[in-house]
C-alpha cells in the first residue's frame, strides 16, 4: 500500500485524495493491443529492476561488477549494445554506493557514446557524473544516469540512428537481468524471484528490432540477439503470480550470460 | 546541489526540451503539471522516470499506455492535461484488461493512481476524460 504521507502531502498542494482501492471495470482486449508503447515509458530502466531487487534483502551489489570492457568497438550495433549494458553498470555502482566505480564507468559511458557520435552536450554528463560520485549523491546520480541513457537516445534520432535506440535499452535489460539472476541464484527467494516475469517486454523489444533496417537486423551479432530473445521470452514467461524456482533462473542466467558474453566480445558471433 | 532545487530544474528542463516528436504547447504544459504532481511523490522517496508519453484525450476513450511494471515496487502514475479538458482520471489494468486496486489522487486537470504489483509483468494505464471537452495531456510515472 503506498504510504498516506505521501496523500496528506499531495492534499495539502491543493488537491483532493478521492478514494483508497477504486476498482470497477475490465478493457476488451481489442482496445489493450491498440495501447501505446513507447521506450521512456514501456521499457523499464535497470535502477527499476534493482530497487525490486532490493526488496528482498541486502544485495552484494559490489560483487556484481564485471572487469572492463572494450570501448573501441567499431560496429555501432555493438557500440549500441554495450553502452545499454554499461548504463545498467553504473545503475549497480550507485546501488553498491562505489563512487569511484560510478566514476570509471561514468568515463566508458562517455567514450562509447563518443564513438556513436552523439552531442556534444553530453560530455557535460560527464562531469557531472564525477561530481555527484564524488559528493555521495546516490539519487542524483540515478537520476543522471537515466538522463545521460535518454540523452544518447535523443541524440541517436536527431542523427537518424533511432535503429540502434532499442539496442541500448536492450543492453540495459539483458545485463540488468543477468545481474539479478546472479543475485537471486546466490541467495534464492521466491518473491523475488517474481521480478524476472516479463514476456511482454522481451516481445516488445523484439517486435522493436524486427522494426529496424533488414541491413542492421542482418548483421551477424543483431541477428544472433534477436534469435535469442525468442528463447529468453519462453524463458521469463511464467504464470502471473507465479515464481521461477531455482532452475529457471539459473536457465535465464546461463541465456543472458551468454548473450552478454557476445555482446562484449571482439570477435563476431559464428 | 540540492534535491528540490534538482527536481525542479528538470521540471523545467523536462517542459522546455523536445522529444523524438516536439511536443506542442499545450503537451508542454500538461508535462509540466504532471511532473508537478509527481514531485510530490518524491517527498516521499519515489524517483520520476525520465520519459514521458503525451496525446490527446477524448471523452468516451481511454488513452491507453502500456508499462512493464515489477513486483516488489510500488509505482504512481501521474497525469496533467489541458484546456479544455477539465478533469481526468487515471487507472490502471492488468495484463488480462482487468482494472486493479489503486489508490487515486484527483485534482481536476491533474490525476495519480498509485499501485504496488503483486505480479510482475505488463500493465495498461488509462488517462480518461471525466469532464469537459477533448484537450492534450502528459503522463509520466515514478517507483520506489
Amino acid at each position: 500500500m503506498i504510504r498516506l504521507a505521501t496523500l496528506g502531502a499531495i492534499v495539502l498542494t491543493g488537491g483532493v485524495f478521492v478514494a483508497l482501492g477504486t476498482e470497477t471495470g475490465r478493457i476488451p482486449a481489442d482496445q489493450l493491443a491498440k495501447a501505446a508503447m513507447s521506450d521512456s515509458i514501456s521499457i523499464p530502466t535497470p535502477g527499476e529492476l534493482f530497487a525490486a531487487l532490493e526488496k528482498g534483502g541486502k544485495t552484494n551489489w559490489a560483487g556484481q561488477y564485471r572487469g572492463p570492457i572494450p570501448v573501441t568497438y567499431r560496429d555501432r550495433a555493438q557500440i549500441a549494445l554495450n553502452l545499454g549494458g554499461l548504463i545498467a553498470d553504473g545503475f549497480i555502482a550507485v546501488q553498491a554506493k562505489d563512487g569511484q566505480q560510478v566514476k570509471n564507468i561514468g568515463s566508458d559511458i562517455i567514450k562509447l557514446a563518443k564513438a556513436l557520435g552523439v552531442s556534444e552536450k553530453l560530455l557535460s554528463r560527464g562531469s557531472s557524473i564525477n561530481e555527484f560520485a564524488e559528493n555521495n549523491e546516490w539519487d542524483t546520480l540515478q537520476e543522471e544516469l537515466e538522463a545521460t541513457q535518454n540523452e544518447v537516445k535523443s541524440s541517436m534520432q536527431s542523427h537518424a540512428d533511432q535503429d540502434l535506440v532499442i539496442l541500448v535499452s536492450l543492453g540495459g535489460w539483458i545485463r540488468g537481468t543477468q545481474v539479478v539472476t546472479s543475485a537471486i541464484m546466490q541467495n534464492y527467494d521466491e518473491r523475488t524471484a517474481k521480478v524476472l516475469r516479463q514476456p511482454a517486454l522481451v516481445h516488445f523489444m523484439q517486435s522493436k528490432i524486427n522494426e529496424i533496417s533488414t541491413e542492421l537486423r542482418n548483421q551477424p551479432l543483431v541477428k544472433d540477439v534477436n534469435d535469442q530473445l525468442t528463447k529468453l521470452e519462453k524463458l521469463v514467461s511464467f504464470p502471473a503470480g507465479k515464481a521461477p524456482d531455482k532452475e529457471e533462473v539459473r536457465k535465464i542466467n546461463e541465456a543472458v550470460g551468454k548473450l552478454m558474453e557476445e555482446i562484449e566480445s571482439k570477435e563476431p558471433p559464428k | 546541489m540540492n534535491r528540490s532545487l534538482l527536481i525542479s530544474l528538470s521540471v523545467l528542463v523536462l517542459a522546455i526540451s523536445g522529444t523524438a516528436r516536439a511536443d506542442t504547447d499545450a503537451e508542454v504544459q500538461a508535462r509540466k503539471d504532471a511532473l508537478d504532481l509527481a514531485a510530490a511523490f518524491s517527498n516521499d522517496g519515489f524517483k520520476v522516470r525520465d520519459g514521458h508519453w503525451c496525446g490527446v484525450v477524448k471523452p468516451h476513450d481511454h488513452a491507453l499506455v502500456a508499462v512493464n511494471l515489477y513486483a516488489g515496487n510500488q509505482y504512481w502514475f501521474s497525469a496533467g492535461a489541458t484546456e479544455p479538458a477539465k478533469k481526468i482520471a487515471v487507472s490502471v489494468y492488468d495484463e488480462t484488461g482487468k482494472q486493479v486496486t489503486t489508490d487515486s489522487y484527483d485534482d481536476g486537470n491533474k490525476a495519480a493512481a498509485g499501485f504496488a504489483p503483486s505480479s510482475s509483468g505488463q500493465y495498461f494505464v488509462s488517462v480518461d476524460l471525466v469532464e469537459g471537452e477533448q484537450g492534450s495531456f502528459c503522463f509520466v510515472y515514478s517507483y520506489k
